[in-house]
């Protein structure tokens, strides 16, 4: 009670300074947040074209239908595989004159279809990858009826080439923001909390516990990540919506992500608090 | 209740600032800590409150002992003895009495009886009508008397005053030390070090302590009653005798 009348007393007695300190959490937030919003759509982007990657095996004309069977029962007891579906040559003409107008032309003399069956190959999440495509359609190729197995080599070595560059990209610009973030809410606190020294030093004077001195501080950090965070927060969404309504379509970052950016905030705000006071602490 | 045993503080770059001192602090007695600046008594009043610990021998404060009391204890330390500055260290931009409740609320004073007992706190330094003044709006001497009402906030046993009269004019020195005079008269030890002889003079009731150079040179309850004008060779301090307090005792 005392520590929560203390955190706000503090906030009234230094209006500037608490707000400072907040701006400065909420502006450090404010990249980390710009930064997870790239990286989420990127990931976004980078699962769509991901959800694409699959293994399609065309069939010759000739090939029979119970042998066309195993196959697919053959693809389909296989654990990355999620789904095997058959398209005939005549699914595989209207797909091409609904998908490719263009050669509307070419595809109207229906007597001469041109178009091989296939078997379409979808694999589960996480099996997406270049390992199990090739896996998959090798196996397929060595099937007499299957004509060829087309998995698009290089696309889906580059995509992945991609995640992984991504990938890394994320950890070390990511810790990068996020430690130049914690080093500026260290260093607001710190200033909140030396323009206090003399309350800390009297308190340690007349005896005041070390765990009543630091609680106020501490609620006073979280307090203070706290607003940061969701001022960050605003920021973020602010961009958000203007890069949604000038530049191009961008997805929100899930609810999870945002109340980890609060939490996050809130607990850095306590804990650099507390470092900041130990030194304070141990003056008298 | 106040107990140097041979005590040393040695500091990384000055050295030592104290060596072998020893003396005993009883109940109710006042005591002057005298000596030139640098002769180490700021650093024996620090050793007494364990804002420093020696480095050889040991402090005693009520029962705690400065080898055994640790980080998490020290406020019970703190409780126990007050402790005044020559430069006041209030809180500026306070009144006076939230400078007292301040030090009666963060150590746990209940929160009603906050307001009633700093009152009662500046009423006994005299400053009972000046309780809503700022800081900056109080003299000099009324600013150590909220210091005082401050410090003795958690009834200590002592109180340790740092040249408190350092800052003031004659007239001011006089109404703290009577104030002084008065907190021991309700049974509480008081501890003032100051290099003013001349004030040291004009209460002969008070033990007398001397420093010089970090060595205690002269205890007046242990050597008597000599000038202290007298040429800084002197038996070295010994603790106190036996008697020694009944004699101060006398005088309070």
């Amino acid at each position: 009670m005392y520590a929560l009348r203390e955190a706000l007393a503090a906030f009234k007695r230094a209006p500037v300074l608490t707000g400072l300190s907040s701006a400065m959490v909420g502006l450090a937030l404010f990249v980390v947040g710009l930064f997870a919003l790239a990286t989420y759509n990127l990931q976004l982007a980078l699962s769509a074209i991901e959800e694409r990657v699959q293994v399609v095996v065309y069939l010759r004309d000739d090939a029979r239908q119970s042998e066309i069977d195993l196959l697919l029962e053959e693809l389909s007891a296989l654990d990355e595989v999620r789904l095997v579906s058959y398209v005939s040559k005549r699914d595989a003409l209207e797909r091409a004159r609904t998908e490719l107008p263009e050669f509307g032309e070419l595809f109207m003399d229906s007597e001469v279809n041109p178009l091989p069956q296939s078997l379409e190959v979808e694999l589960r999440d996480g099996f997406r990858n270049p390992d199990v495509v090739e896996r998959i359609a090798t196996a397929a190729e060595g099937h007499p009826f299957v004509e060829d197995a087309q998995y698009g080599a290089e696309w889906v070595d580059r995509l992945f080439a991609l995640r992984r560059i991504g990938a890394a990209s994320t950890a070390v610009l990511g810790t990068a923001f996020a430690l130049v973030a914690a080093l500026i809410i260290g260093t607001a606190l710190r200033i909140a909390i030396f323009a206090r020294r003399d309350e800390i030093y009297i308190m340690r004077l007349v005896g005041a516990k070390n765990g009543f001195i630091r609680r106020p501080f501490l609620l006073e950090g979280a307090l203070a990540g706290f607003a940061g965070g969701l001022l960050a927060w605003l920021l973020t969404y602010a961009t958000y919506r203007g890069v949604y309504a000038y530049l191009f379509e961008v997805a929100w970052l899930p609810t999870g992500w945002i109340l980890v950016g609060l939490a996050a905030g809130t607990g850095f705000g306590a804990v650099s608090s507390a470092l900041a006071i130990r030194r304070h602490l141990r003056e008298i | 209740m106040i107990t140097l045993k041979n005590v040393s503080k040695e500091f990384p770059k000055r050295g030592f600032a104290l060596q072998d001192v020893s003396f005993q602090l009883k109940k109710g007695e006042f005591a002057f800590l005298t000596g030139h600046s640098g002769s180490g008594k700021t650093t024996t009043l620090r050793l007494i409150h364990m804002a420093d610990r020696p480095t050889r021998g040991e402090v005693r404060v009520s029962g705690y002992s400065s080898e055994r009391t640790t980080e998490r204890d020290l406020w019970k330390v703190r409780r126990r003895v007050g402790y005044v500055f020559q430069d006041f260290r209030l809180l500026p931009g306070r009144t006076a009495l939230e400078n007292v409740s301040f030090a009666l609320e963060v150590t746990g004073t209940p929160g009603k009886a906050v307001r009633s007992k700093a009152q009662r706190l500046l009423s006994q330094v005299g400053l009972g009508a000046k309780a809503g003044a700022f800081v900056h709006e109080l003299s000099g001497g009324e600013q150590q008397r909220v210091a005082i009402a401050r410090a003795l906030a958690n009834d200590p046993y002592v109180l340790l005053a740092d040249e408190p009269t350092g800052n003031l004019d004659d007239r001011a020195t006089r109404g703290i030390l009577e104030l002084f005079w008065d907190i021991q008269a309700k049974g509480m030890a008081v501890l003032m070090a100051t290099h003013d002889l001349e004030l040291v003079r004009r209460h002969p009731g008070a033990r007398v302590f001397e420093l010089d150079q970090g060595r205690l040179v002269y205890d007046s309850a242990a050597d008597g009653e000599p000038p202290l004008d007298r040429p800084g060779t002197s038996t070295s301090g010994e603790g106190p005798r036996a008697g020694a307090s009944d004699r101060t005792r006398e005088q309070g």
